[in-house]
């Protein structure tokens, strides 16, 4: 398997050329949480022409709701969630200068073109990895839309956060390669 | 006839929901253990070997399995000389997922379909009832997470179908579903009755140990048929390539009416999570 490369949000121009489809990556630093209900009123406030919640210029989205915190913990199991829902949101917020979203599964092809067009990329986390993703979070803290509850927008602070590089900025996908490798003819 | 106050069942389902959702059943661990030895990728590898450790922190009580704590679906085999006393069974249930995942810190991940607003409490679940010889009473809560059960699907086929048709259905769906479902999954196969008995063969497939054959010899060589094809699909471990893409296809069939072929698929990810009791 490839070197792992650490990065540190937020993210740069650079930091986002250097990434291929397959790199390993350990992200440190500041990130964010949404999921559908969150997306669907920040692009809302966009359209109204309000602020959003953060400032997404070089930031991580990283799509999961987690469960609540057990007593001594920051938060509870926080593993990624299926990202296609976030078709129709991501290519406005990368639009803005969001550098990386992390989630499980496919995104549309609007998305991977938005990845080269804009210098950003999508990472995958290991689904049903809840618990062991939960250590690497370090701080947790709702900013926004409290009332949506696991759904709200976290602000997280994570170490050697463990994710995969499934799209890259230069038309780069770990799915299509992987599963081409691996496929048997019949 | 026997006599079971029905706190006694919501002190039940409420345990059951909490140990579900912290304990991987050992077949499902076992059956990811040997998925990690056969896997022939190395992102797939890693993605196994994460899976397996993270089983083992949900176990020592840091977290659930998965932040996706699912919906309660419940299985409720009443023994048919039982009698319930001290209230309405319905709302002992209600009140056992309450409790459940109010205690052990579990994700409430019902809402209105349409506002999306939080219910707050992952009422309601879904129960099935099943009215047996005897008095006691077995009951199974399976949560079931969002992600493996939107990959799911009910479709009608013609009968000119076929075994192959439903073949063919099968392999598709899964090839669709790709990463989304969190691979290694498992796939349940309902064939059966009408549109939704078939749904619920499929449900209900899921629930039989992971690997185990359908008793019928031809339905278990139907199943590894199934199983084979999906694994030479590549999709791997979350989607990122590789041989194991299926842990197990559990098929189960009932006679269906002369013009139909009704045939449900139902996807569970590697967090195959049910719990059970006899009462
Ligand atoms: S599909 Fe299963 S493992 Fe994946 S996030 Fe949902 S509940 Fe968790």
């Amino acid at each position: 398997m490839s070197e792992v490369i650490r990065l540190t949000t937020p993210l740069t121009d650079e930091d986002i050329l250097k990434l291929k489809a397959g790199d390993n990556v350990l992200i440190t630093g500041v990130i964010y949480t949404g999921r559908d209900a969150a997306h669907k009123r920040m692009i809302e406030a966009l359209e109204k022409g309000e602020e959003l919640p953060f400032d997404v210029k070089g930031q991580v989205i990283y799509y999961v709701g987690p469960s609540p915190a057990r007593p001594g913990r920051p938060v509870g199991a926080a593993g990624p969630t299926t990202s296609y829902r976030m078709n129709p949101y991501a290519p406005k917020l990368i639009a803005l200068g969001l550098k990386g979203m992390i989630g499980k599964g496919k995104m549309s092809d609007e998305v991977k073109e938005c990845c080269q067009k804009y210098k950003a990329v999508y990472f995958g986390a290991v689904g049903g990895c809840g618990a062991l993703l939960s250590q690497r979070i370090k701080k947790a803290e709702v900013i926004a839309y409290e009332d949506l509850g696991p759904e709200a927008v976290r602000r997280l602070e994570v170490e050697d956060f463990p994710v995969i590089v499934v799209y890259d900025a230069h038309g780069g996908d770990l799915e299509e390669m992987g599963v081409k490798q691996y496929r048997v003819e019949e | 006839m026997r006599v079971i106050d029905v706190s006694e069942i919501t002190e039940a389902i409420a345990k059951l929901c909490i140990e579900a959702n912290y304990n991987l059943p050992d077949d499902v661990y076992e059956a990811l253990k040997e998925a990690y030895e056969k896997e022939k990728s190395p992102v797939g590898k890693a993605v196994l070997s994460m899976i397996l450790e993270n089983a083992e922190l949900a176990k020592q009580g840091i977290a659930p399995i998965c932040q996706d704590c699912g919906l309660a679906v419940i299985f409720m085999e009443i023994g048919q000389d039982v009698h319930f006393t001290g209230g309405s069974l319905k709302e002992a249930i209600y009140e056992g997922v309450r409790k459940g995942y109010k205690e052990g810190y579990l994700r409430k991940s019902t809402c209105h379909p349409f506002t999306r607003a939080n219910v707050g409490d992952n009422t309601p679940p879904v129960i099935h009832y099943d009215i047996v010889p005897g008095d006691k009473v077995r009951i199974v809560v399976a949560p079931k997470g969002g992600g493996s059960e939107n990959m799911s699907m009910v479709t009608m086929l013609k009968p000119a179908d076929g075994l192959e048709g439903v073949i063919e259905t099968v392999v598709n769906r899964v090839k669709e579903a790709g990463g989304n479902p969190c691979p290694p999954i498992i796939v349940g196969v309902g064939v059966g009755g009408t549109f939704e008995r078939s749904a619920f063969l499929a449900k209900k497939a899921l629930l039989r140990p992971v690997g185990k054959p359908n008793p019928d010899v031809e339905l278990a060589k139907v199943e590894k048929e199934i199983l084979e094809r999906i694994n030479k699909l590549g999709i791997g471990p979350m989607g990122w390539g590789g041989t194991v893409t299926a842990l197990a296809v559990h098929f189960e069939m009932e006679p269906v009416h002369i013009a139909s072929l009704p045939c449900a698929i139902n996807i569970n990810c590697h967090v195959a999570r049910h719990k059970e009791i006899i009462i």
